[in-house]
């Protein structure tokens, strides 16, 4: 079982440090005010439907951009502007997964969003944030997979 | 007559203005109180007074899937000191979603002074409007509730096999993706929380959100919804009705607009809604 990215546990362990509700979410609005949209360079509006990120109600969007060691950077769009959450958990994980290595990437658990958040998360909410960690783990799976030797025949 | 009024609403005193509101911040007889879908949004703001009520900490009974009781309603009523003839105003984003979801939790203790302020918090903001980070603090009332009455506005699965057997009205109010049971399949996607996809025969599909100006979040005319529901969706206004979504939030909102909007007699939320419909075993289900 791969490790868990340094960076994505040790901003875990930052955000554990805050165990009061109020300062924890006064944490994760400071995280979300680091957020940066993704650059013209990569995608412009209208952005495609096939990097919506599926069950998002904030239309979360998120692309990858490979670095020269084979690693990604991850980009994101939220078209929500009141998605806060959506926008600090974009925060999140491109601080902690980009230019982590792949295979730790793709087995980012889902449920890193309630460590994240707390477990107070409404259904339809946590569904659409681990919505966009399965989809960056799929990207990290799909570019793996591009790797292996192809069966012939 | 005010703008709110010239749309032609049955009951158009369930809605406020932001105007209203904004002359209304220092009403004692007024509490009003945000409710959202994102948990992070009223702490980076919200009207000067208002009050945050989160639907899974405070409306829920946090061991069991139901809604709080009576004292755990007064218990809420009174830290935010609201008497029982308290006019509360509910808003909240995504096209106020969830403040209706509250108002909704409201009724089923009988707290009728509760209304929607239009257009909900996007159109506060877009109307560039007095934010604040303060959380206001409020003497506690005496709040003393009713014991809780699920027979008025809640349906539960016995009652929603029973009205679907006889052929009653059901509004499924998701996507038309979930309503075919296509989205429970599709790769990559979140557990549903269902074992099957689909929809309760006979359930007509109106996704809630339609029933919104996407612009400002403000309803659409009393006009535009007849032509949804009574046109589109062919429900009349002394129709029995029962309306789902997953777990009852969407649909409180469709509740909200047939029932105060359009005045329709009898409208009920499933709340149990499809987590629960999904997951019954040997229920009818339709693709």
């Amino acid at each position: 079982m791969p490790e868990v990215p340094q960076k994505l546990t040790e901003l875990l362990e930052l955000i554990d440090m805050v165990p009061d509700r109020a300062e924890r979410i006064q944490t994760l609005i400071d995280i979300a005010d680091r957020f940066e949209e993704v650059p013209p360079r990569i995608a412009r509006r209208p952005f495609p439907a096939d990097h919506l990120v599926p069950a998002c109600e904030s239309q979360a969007y998120v692309w990858s951009e490979e670095r020269p060691d084979g690693t990604l950077d991850f980009h994101f769009a939220v078209e929500n502007p009141q998605g806060i959450s959506a926008k600090s958990l974009a925060v999140i994980l491109d601080e902690s997964l980009s230019g982590a290595p792949l295979e730790q990437v793709a087995a980012v658990p889902q449920d890193v969003v309630y460590r994240v958040f707390g477990n107070e998360l409404s259904m339809g909410k946590s569904m659409g944030l681990m919505g966009m960690v399965s989809m960056i783990a799929a990207t990290a799976r799909q570019r793996l997979a591009g790797r292996q030797p192809q069966p012939s025949g | 007559m005010s703008e709110i009024e010239s749309r032609g609403y049955v009951h158009p005193e369930v809605l406020v203005s932001t105007d209203w509101v904004a002359k209304h911040l220092q009403d004692p007889g007024v509490r009003i109180i945000e409710s959202n879908e994102d948990p992070l949004l009223y702490s980076t703001g919200h009207i000067p007074g208002a009050v945050e009520v989160d639907w899974t900490r405070d409306l829920n009974d946090q061991l069991r899937r139901d809604y709080l009781g009576r004292e755990g309603f007064e218990a809420l009523m009174r830290r935010i000191g609201a008497r029982r003839d308290t006019t509360v105003i509910f808003y909240g984003d995504r096209n106020n979603w969830w403040a209706t979801y509250a108002l909704w939790v409201f009724q089923l203790f009988g707290h009728d002074k509760a209304k929607i302020m239009d257009g909900g918090r996007i159109k506060w903001t877009q109307e560039g409007r007095t934010l604040t980070r303060d959380v206001p603090s409020y003497p506690p009332s005496d709040y003393k509730a009713p014991e809780r009455d699920d027979t008025r506005v809640r349906a539960f699965r016995g009652q929603v096999l029973e009205h679907q057997q006889s052929k009653g009205k059901l509004i499924d109010v998701r996507s038309p993706a979930e309503y075919t049971g296509e989205r429970l399949h599709m790769p990559e996607y979140p557990n549903e929380g269902a074992l099957r996809g689909g929809h309760i025969p006979g359930a007509a599909n109106v996704p809630w959100a339609r029933a919104v100006n996407p612009d400002d979040g403000t309803f659409k005319s009393a006009a535009d919804l007849r032509a949804i529901y009574e046109g589109e969706a062919k429900l009349a206004s002394k129709d029995d009705v029962i309306v789902y979504c997953r777990i009852g939030e969407r649909s409180s909102h469709t509740w909200f607009v047939l029932t105060n909007l359009l005045g329709f007699d009898k409208v009920r939320n499933y709340d149990g809604s499809w987590t629960e419909w999904g997951n019954l075993v040997g229920v009818p289900i339709e693709r």
